[in-house]
């Protein structure tokens, strides 16, 4: 089986490629780039002509719900959404119903991904049991069994000791511990970011110091057992600047941010519209400023939605009561195409480095690269496509998201996995 | 001058001239409670629901009573716990009683936000009563209503707002009313009881109690909540009290003419000592007099106004 991608722009990160060329991809991988290739009988054409064809971006932060709360996302759908948004992979986290936290759930994950999965699907195991921060789960099993990096994300692990010790077990398995930063006791229940926004809407707020310390605490903890430590949601200048202070040390600390915390501020609460809910909560206008400058940068090393579907009923509540959590596969791309790219605050190449590069470098897997022999996950982006956020049309089962109406240019155009464009 | 609001949320987006206005007409309706029938027909044939998730007698009773002057249908619709606890949406709730065709839902929700919420899914005017530490309008209209009458003008005069800032939307909502009628605000209290970033409401933050009330007009006691304490804000009621309970010595060295206010219940011993909330500067017993004029001067202007 065979593909001919032909007049695209080639963008090539990892391979310092940029220009237009064709892409003939064979079994499942890419063949050859060039123009005017030899192609074999019964290649199908494809014309990529004003598109950009990049390595499949990957999504290295979402909740798949599946097993145990199916009614707000599947393997099927939100996999879907996946490839609707232009992402060729995803990370699922652990925090299911089981929790994925031993292999019969991480065997069943990708059991489910491989019947009715469209992209790829690398399940995060849990750090410990039950996500209860009290005995380590078996990592050493999850990790045979398919597990890319071990977290407890939606829970901060507040036992120092206990996280020590899985950041030192999982040394041998070259995964990440990817951590939820947030201090429970200075968070306290606060369902927004503290500030004069916090006070005039009379909500509990939680401070940016409740991410903070415990970036802190994990950072000193990478260092203290060589483990690699990733930040997962980053969303303060505070925690930004002892990421980059960290990095210049040499200690090995990666992070990510969502594209709603480099979008939105706190402001956006004043609706008290619980699409504008979520943890670590929408931050002030001077984090945002340092989140861009951190990603440009290269002090944050990846972009990930922490894609987390909510039903209506679990949502469309009080605020303080509302579940946490937005949706971010189908908007992350287009989002980010129109409102950091065709500002000119970010290139499109450090785009691409930090949604497909880096996430495939820092977690081992196959991807973030177009040359020969690499998997055929290709995305392909129409920079001038216009586009409205329209919940009603995303692929999710769930509908929570704080960009309904947005308008911009650019979005994914194809989604190859495997060399098969996918029909989300 | 016409009320174009179908909701009243919050003070934060009301401007001068319709506290003036619900000020006037609050005054106007002050004659009723002196007649010997307290009743006039501009209500007749409205419907208000007092919406009550969170318990309330004063402002309760006070919406009742002001409905009822007016001739309007009042109806008492009572829900302890959160929606969640019910296992009944807040906005099931709501569309429920709206398909009862109401004209006025009288709302007090332990959940900031939940009013405005309500206004944004439901066609009759929404009256916020008092939502979580976020805003109770027509507290700060009554406390404004009797802050004019009894210094003949609000423009220029200091007042200070002093106890549990933080948990308070009392203090919001006065905060932002007194601003817009040109009066300066100190809040005051232990720093763990100010709000984040309060100074950008436009406030003097004070941490010294002796230093807050020296030069008031007007002092607005604030009451302190028993479970501040469990929440580690303050170590002890007793300390509480010594350090910021108003006494019968520290009101020695307020102005001579200084008003004494409290949005109740008050805490007695607590936040103010028995002596000065039934003392001769204390205006506590008048907030809650006017608190029904303002809520009649409400419910006129968001129906009755209409209609006429």
């Amino acid at each position: 089986m065979s593909l001919l991608i032909v007049n695209g722009r080639v963008l090539d990160p990892a391979n310092g490629v940029d220009g237009v060329q064709d892409v003939l991809v064979i079994d499942g991988r890419i063949a050859k780039l060039g123009k005017a290739l030899e192609t074999p009988a019964g290649t199908e054409t494809v014309d990529a002509g004003g598109k950009v064809l990049c390595p499949g971006l990957i999504d290295m932060h979402v909740h798949l719900r599946e097993p145990g709360h199916e009614y707000k996302e599947t393997v099927a759908s939100g996999t879907r959404a996946a490839a609707a948004g232009g992402f060729t992979a995803v990370c699922c986290m652990a925090n299911t119903f089981p929790v994925n936290d031993n292999r019969a759930v991480t065997d069943y994950i990708l059991a489910r991904a491989r019947v009715e999965g469209v992209v790829r699907v690398y399940p995060i195991g849990a750090v410990t049991r039950n996500l209860e921060g009290t005995q380590l789960a078996e990592m050493a099993e999850q990790a045979e069994a398919g597990c890319v990096a071990f977290s407890d994300d939606g829970k901060c692990v507040m036992n120092a000791g206990l996280y020590r010790r899985a950041m030192e077990y999982a040394l041998p398995f070259g995964t990440p511990i990817i951590s939820h930063a947030e201090d429970g006791h200075l968070a306290h229940g606060g369902a927004m970011n503290e500030g004069i926004v916090s006070t005039e809407l009379g909500l509990d707020g939680q401070p940016g110091a409740s991410e903070e310390v415990m970036v802190a605490r994990d950072i000193v903890l990478a260092e203290l057992t060589g483990a690699h430590l990733h930040i997962a949601h980053i969303s303060t200048a505070g925690a930004v600047r002892m990421v980059r202070e960290a990095k210049a040390r040499g200690v090995r600390v990666t992070a990510e941010v969502t594209p709603h915390h480099l979008l939105l501020t706190d402001e956006a609460v004043r609706s008290y519209d619980p699409n504008t809910k979520m943890a670590p909560p929408l931050r002030a206008k001077r984090d945002v400023e340092a989140l861009i400058e951190a990603l440009a940068d290269g002090t944050i090393d990846c972009i990930a939605t922490d894609h987390a579907p909510q039903a209506l009923s679990d949502k469309e509540d009080e605020f303080a009561e509302a579940a946490n959590g937005v949706v971010g596969l189908e908007t992350a791309v287009p989002l980010l195409l129109d409102r950091l790219v065709r500002p000119g605050i970010l290139d499109l190449a450090t785009l691409v480095t930090r949604l497909s590069v880096a996430p495939a470098r820092l977690l081992n897997l196959p991807g973030g690269s177009l040359a020969p022999g690499a998997h055929a996950d290709i995305t392909v982006l129409d920079l001038e496509q216009p586009w409205t956020v329209n919940p009603a049309r995303f692929r999710s089962r769930s509908r929570n998201t704080p960009f309904a109406g947005f308008e911009g240019h650019g979005a994914p155009w194809m989604t190859i996995v495997g060399g098969a464009p996918v029909t989300p | 001058m016409g009320w174009k609001r179908k909701d009243l949320l919050s003070m934060q987006d009301i401007d001068a001239a319709e506290i003036t206005e619900v000020l006037d007409t609050a005054e106007s309706m002050k004659e009723i409670a002196t007649r010997e029938i307290k009743k006039v027909p501009t209500l007749r044939g409205k419907t208000v629901v007092n919406l009550f998730f969170e318990s309330s007698t004063r402002t309760r009773t006070s919406f009742e009573i002001a409905g009822k002057w007016l001739s309007a249908d009042v109806i008492n619709f009572s829900a302890s716990g959160s929606s969640a606890e019910k296992g009944e949406s807040l906005l099931d709730t709501a569309k429920n009683i709206e398909a009862m065709s109401p004209d006025v839902v009288v709302v007090r929700h332990k959940a900031a936000g939940a009013p405005a919420l309500l206004a944004r899914h439901l066609r009759c005017s929404v009256v916020n009563a008092g939502d979580g530490a976020h805003e109770h309008p027509t507290q700060a209209l009554l406390d404004l209503l009797t802050i004019r009458e009894k210094k003949g003008h609000l423009e220029g005069l200091n007042v200070s707002i002093v106890g549990d800032v933080t948990h308070s939307r009392v203090a919001r909502s006065n905060i932002h009313a007194m601003k817009k009628m040109g009066i300066t605000v100190t809040v005051a209290g232990p720093p763990t009881l100010i709000p984040p970033a309060c100074q950008e409401l436009g406030v003097k933050v004070s941490h010294r109690p002796e230093e807050a009330i020296a030069h008031a007009d007007v002092i607005m006691m604030l009451r302190l909540q028993h479970e501040r304490m469990t929440g580690g804000f303050i170590p002890s009621i007793r300390e509480y009290s010594r350090v910021w309970g108003l006494s019968l010595a520290r009101l020695q060295r307020c102005r001579p003419d200084v008003l004494i206010m409290h949005p109740g219940p008050v805490n007695r011993g607590v936040e103010l000592a028995p002596e000065v909330a039934d003392g001769r500067y204390s205006v506590i017993l008048d907030q809650v007099a006017n608190g029904v004029a303002v809520r009649m001067a409400v419910l006129y202007l968001l129906t009755g106004s209409k209609a006429a």
